[in-house]
């Protein structure tokens, strides 16, 4: 995958690890892991059903590895849920399969399938109730389901506004909504797990990581990712400025809409609404180093955030996560 | 929905990513937070610093910039941090937001919290895990009630830095006289919490004035912008010289052959091979192994997460503490502790709460609340009760024992959290002043038995170095295992001048004490014995 890098740069991963600290203390890498790490060893003590939601993608793959250092040399001791809105991108399926079978995860995956039959699609719907009904719900009812009282998210506060705001450990009400207004203190690194009966804590253990630092994590750990995140050919409609992934049938192209371009995807949604873009990021420095000239945020190519001023708020609000 | 215009240009710009990790890998980490009342402009401040030092997007730029027609657009720099309607509807800061950025020295976490009153328990959550504060104060106010609450705040959570940015200098002409009459009460101000000296640094937020780059406006001031400073403070903290402290998280056992213990190291150093004591058991055993993902390691030290495996079967569970044998906590059922009460339940004395102290949970009540601090005047009152926001001392019994330190010299065993039994509601966080008594039959021994066979002359010189920082010693030559336990148990240092025969050894083994070789042996700072 990396090959040249700088001679101070070691080559293992083992290397890497001993090696790179700071003249005094430790790297901000391994800091945020012990801390993540103490986050996952805590839930998994003072709860009866915990979950991690695995949504695939990059945050979700560092989660992962966090998780399994955590527990290690044991497996890790809670099941994983995806909430498969029905339209991820075929490769994260097959991604989300292969390590759920290299690593003997427990891997439970939960869908609308009512709102399916129905037809729910952005198009039919607008963003906001597809959203709600294919993921939130879904997420919620999934929850319900299997009764689990934590769950893991791996959202991170750098990533939008209203993610700022929330705690490490973020209380839900019996119906899974979250307010902001009342949260509960959070000092320390003493976390409150007290709930009653209904009610759950959803928790975020890479809250103060940024982008960069899981770019950074996934190369110097060799995490696996989703192909997707790697430039190369790829069918698209190019609409503006604009580039959606040719993969879902309801999304008619004009002529000469369709082209091939290269390009990848910055973070991985459904595929109606995550618009790629173009770039010749084929290697995980290259997609660093792209990173670093970027002057828009990671959500600015989701649809989903910018339908209102707040409306990540509003989602996280009723339950989203 | 956007995409990039253009492909950016990689490879030709010049930008060596290998250098860049090597750079973004060496780089340390500072957190800080803001503390002041309300609308002195600590968002204005944290949004410019992040704006001016390149840290934040154009889309988030544009998403804070006013629309007006004819004037040019402005940014509100609050926006970029006050991420919630309720708080772009009022103009306030409610919670904490956590912001990140770097620079080419450092990375940073920022925690932007509010100034109202009504917040109080938000700001503290922002400032109970910062290395350093930045007090704002609005230059033509001067330092307010809210002020000076939160610089009390931070220094009783014992932030290492504290730092004043004078606001809204463009607001009183730039004025070298307002600044300097400030300072001059901020240092009384300091004096009386009992922190360090303080820097006080002349800002405008809103201009951009000495926070990233230096005013051209007040050639007066010569100290450095506020990045400056923060890019220099220093962050390496004394946390892995202290005594050995890691309170089990988890035990992990996979199968037969392992069995760890897993937790996160919340002070000092551990190698494979040092002895370490279980608490509340006392048993001893010496490290086999510290596992980890990466392998194991010969060495691990705070605030790594790390699993140890001990070369003996010992019971250990959650809420176990391990330390290290000579400078163990103190074991207390009766606590006098600071409280900051952040519910809006009032304290009920005598009514069972529940205290959560590392990986520990037990029941408490608080038999009496000592005194409150009026924040006003910083003066004490005596109260009988605390409401939300107040900062008092309470004295504390517990059921069962917690292994604590006081919190001014460990800040991870001398927190805790009071939880409401019934409603859940985190009421207070708690830093410990010092136990009040030693509930149990059998006290921890605090003393250090020293080995020293080289012959009385060397003794001597070891025992009057050790008197010379402040210890209490006893030399001797006896070997009676009753006689040493006593000495022990009174904390002292005891420098024994012969060899042990092996039964005294273990009766002294068994109650988790190990002679250690005197000519190794450095009394630790601020560890006066017999006391
Ligand atoms: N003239 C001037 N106005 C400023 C300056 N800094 C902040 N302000 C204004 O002061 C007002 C309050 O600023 P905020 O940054 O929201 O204050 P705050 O301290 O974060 O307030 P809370 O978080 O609610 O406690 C806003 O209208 C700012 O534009 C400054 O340096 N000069
Ligand atoms: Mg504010």
């Amino acid at each position: 995958m990396l090959a040249p890098i700088h001679p101070a740069y070691p080559a293992t991963p083992a290397q890497r690890v001993e090696t790179l600290t700071p003249a005094i203390g430790l790297s901000h890498l391994k800091l945020l892991e012990a801390e993540s790490i103490h986050i996952f060893r805590e839930v998994a003590a003072e709860f009866q059903k915990p979950v991690m939601l695995y949504s695939i993608g990059k945050d979700s793959a560092v989660m992962l590895r966090l998780a399994q250092k955590a527990f290690f040399p044991g497996p890790i001791p809670f099941p994983l849920l995806h909430v498969d809105t029905g339209y991820k991108f075929r490769e994260m399926i097959a991604f989300r399969d292969s390590i759920a079978r290299e690593l003997s995860l427990d891997l439970r995956v939960w869908r609308n399938e009512q709102a399916l039959a129905d037809g729910a699609n952005p198009v039919a719907l607008g963003t906001q109730r597809c959203c709600g009904l294919l993921k939130t719900t879904a997420l919620l009812d999934g929850l319900r389901h299997y009764g689990f009282d934590a769950a893991f998210g791996g959202a991170r506060r750098d990533e939008e506004k209203s993610r700022a705001k929330e705690r490490i450990f973020s209380f839900r009400d019996r119906a899974g909504q979250w307010d902001p207004k009342n949260q509960r203190p959070e000092v320390w690194n003493l976390y409150n797990a007290r709930i009653s009966p209904g009610e759950s804590i959803r928790v975020f253990p890479l809250s103060n990581w940024t982008e960069l630092d899981i770019w950074h994590y996934i190369l110097l750990e060799e995490i696996p990712i989703v192909p997707l995140y790697f430039a190369k050919e790829r069918r698209m409609i190019v609409r503006g400025n604009s580039l959606i992934p040719v993969e879902q049938s309801f999304l008619n192209s004009l002529p000469g809409e369709e082209q091939w371009v290269r390009s990848r995807l910055r973070s991985l949604g459904c595929s109606p609404c995550t618009g790629a873009i173009r770039s010749d990021a084929d290697t995980i420095p290259k997609i660093i180093a792209e990173l670093v000239s970027f002057r828009s945020s990671e959500r600015a190519n989701r649809v989903i955030d910018h339908d209102t001023d707040g409306s990540m708020e509003i989602k996280k609000r009723e339950g989203y996560f | 929905m956007t995409t990039q215009e253009a492909i950016p240009q990689i490879e030709d710009n010049g930008f060596a990513i290998d250098e860049f990790l090597a750079a973004e890998a060496a780089k340390d980490l500072l957190r800080f937070s803001t503390a002041g009342s309300v609308d002195d402009g600590k968002s204005t401040l944290i949004g410019r610093l992040l704006y001016d030092s390149r840290n934040v997007y154009e889309d988030q730029v544009r998403a804070v910039t006013g629309k007006q027609v004819s004037l040019r657009p402005t940014i509100d720099f609050a926006l970029l941090t006050d991420g919630l309607r309720a708080e772009r509807e009022q103009g306030i800061t409610i919670d904490v937001a956590y912001r990140y950025f770097s620079t080419q020295r450092r990375k940073f976490i920022i925690a932007d919290t509010p100034g109202h009153e009504q917040y109080t328990r938000n700001m503290a959550t922002g400032a109970s895990t910062a290395d350093l504060a930045i007090i704002l104060i609005d230059a033509r106010k001067g330092i307010l009630t809210q002020s000076r609450r939160h610089a009390y705040i931070a220094s009783l959570l014992g932030t290492r830095h504290l730092v004043a940015a004078i606001n809204k200098m463009d607001l009183v002409g730039f004025s070298e006289d307002v600044y300097r009459k400030i300072t001059a009460e901020l240092q009384t101000l300091v004096e009386q919490v009992g922190s360090h000296a303080l820097l006080t640094i002349p800002v405008s937020a809103l201009e951009g004035d000495n926070v990233v780059d230096r005013s051209t406006r007040m050639s007066w001031y010569e100290g450095p912008t506020l990045l400056e400073h923060l890019e220099s403070v220093p962050v390496g903290t004394d946390i892995a010289t202290q005594p050995f402290r890691m309170p089990v998280q988890r035990v992990i056992r996979p199968d037969q052959n392992y069995r760890g213990f897993a937790g996160q190291i919340s002070a000092g150093t551990i190698r494979k091979g040092d002895l370490i004591t279980v608490l509340p058991s006392g048993r001893s055993s010496r490290v086999a192994s510290i596992t980890t993902f990466d392998g194991d390691l010969e060495e691990a030290r705070a605030p790594l997460s790390i699993a140890l495996t001990l070369e003996d079967e010992l019971d250990i569970s959650r809420g176990d503490l391990l330390s290290e044998p000579q400078r163990a906590p103190q074991q207390a059922t009766s606590l006098k502790a600071l409280l900051v009460w952040f519910d809006n339940q009032r304290l009920e004395t005598h009514r069972p709460y529940l205290l959560k102290h590392g990986a520990s949970m037990r029941s408490a009540r608080i038999t009496r609340v000592v005194q409150r601090t009026n924040v006003h005047t910083l003066a004490e009152e005596a109260v009988s009760t605390l409401g939300m926001n107040d900062i008092g001392v309470v004295e504390i019994e517990l059921t069962l024992p917690i292994f604590s330190d006081a919190y001014a010299e460990n800040r991870a065993s001398g927190s805790f959290i009071l939880i409401h039994p019934q409603t859940n509601a985190t009421l207070a966080a708690g830093m410990i002043r010092s136990s009040l008594s030693s509930g149990s039959s059998r006290p921890q021994p605090r003393g250090v038995l020293l080995l020293d066979t080289r012959g009385t002359v060397i003794s001597r010189d070891v025992e009057e170095r050790l008197i010379a920082a402040g210890t209490q010693v006893v030399r001797t030559q006896i070997d009676d295992a009753a006689i040493l336990h006593s000495l022990l148990s009174l904390g002292l240092i005891v420098l024994l001048e012969r060899a042990l025969p092996v039964d005294v050894l273990e009766s002294l083994a068994s109650a988790g004490i190990h002679p250690i070789e005197a000519e190794t042996y450095q009394p630790a700072k601020g560890e006066l014995h017999g006391q």
